[in-house]
């Protein structure tokens, strides 16, 4: 946790997949390298999985929230509706045409590819995990 | 009942502490307040920003003052 007081009230929550394949390795190797370019702060998406209080409440009260999953299992969408948390941008890497596999040798093309439509969805209406729902549109995000 | 008011010291967080011990002085419970500024400890709550409110182990804010109205919600329902 940065050394810095009353952080993050208007930064960007990156909550980013994690799994066993190609997709869910950009996820996280995006939300990394867009955390260290400060569009935001990539967050524990486990600890709200497993109903920590401080994580979920967190992602509560948080203004904006940049969900990704890597494919559509939507583990991410899945944790945060299990917290009650609705309103977030959202994206799904094999949406993007990023077919999903277990090769692990992440291209640069990709993890740009992905951390492009990760900007465009936190610039754009907030739609929510179902299409067509919109909530909070927040100018964040550079 | 034991709060703690987590954040390692700015105007948002003395007013956090401030609002947090008012409504208990107010609701007449019988209370802790406690502040917590070590940023290693504060990590351990899991909170992604300060000033934060923990009532009894229950993280109940995180990243803003909280209403003095809030509170003493929080505060009644333990």
């Amino acid at each position: 946790m940065e050394n810095k007081c009353c952080a993050a009230n208007n930064e960007v929550m990156i909550l980013a997949c994690s799994g066993g394949s190609n997709v869910g390795q950009l996820s996280n190797r995006a939300a990394v390298e867009l955390t260290q370019e400060g569009l935001g702060k990539m967050y524990c998406l486990a600890g709200i999985g497993g109903q920590l209080k401080g994580f979920v409440q967190s992602a509560k009260d948080v203004p904006v929230i940049a969900a990704i999953d890597g494919c559509a299992v939507g583990c991410a969408k899945a944790i945060l509706k299990n917290a009650g948390i609705q309103n977030y941008n959202y994206i799904v890497l094999t949406d993007l045409g990023i077919e999903k596999n277990k090769n692990f040798d992440l291209s640069d093309e990709d993890i740009i590819r992905v951390k492009n439509a990760i900007v465009a969805a936190c610039k754009g209406p907030n739609v929510g995990a179902e299409a067509g729902k919109f909530s909070r549109i927040v100018g964040c995000c550079g | 009942m034991d709060i703690k008011v987590l954040g390692p010291g700015c105007a948002k967080c003395q007013q956090t502490e401030k609002v947090v011990k008012e409504a208990v002085a107010e609701a007449g419970v019988s209370s802790t307040v406690e502040k917590v500024t070590d940023i290693r400890k504060i990590a351990e709550y899991g909170v992604f920003g300060t000033p934060a409110v923990v009532v009894d182990g229950d993280v109940k804010c995180v990243g803003k003052v909280p209403s003095k109205q809030d509170v003493k919600k929080w505060i009644s329902k333990q």
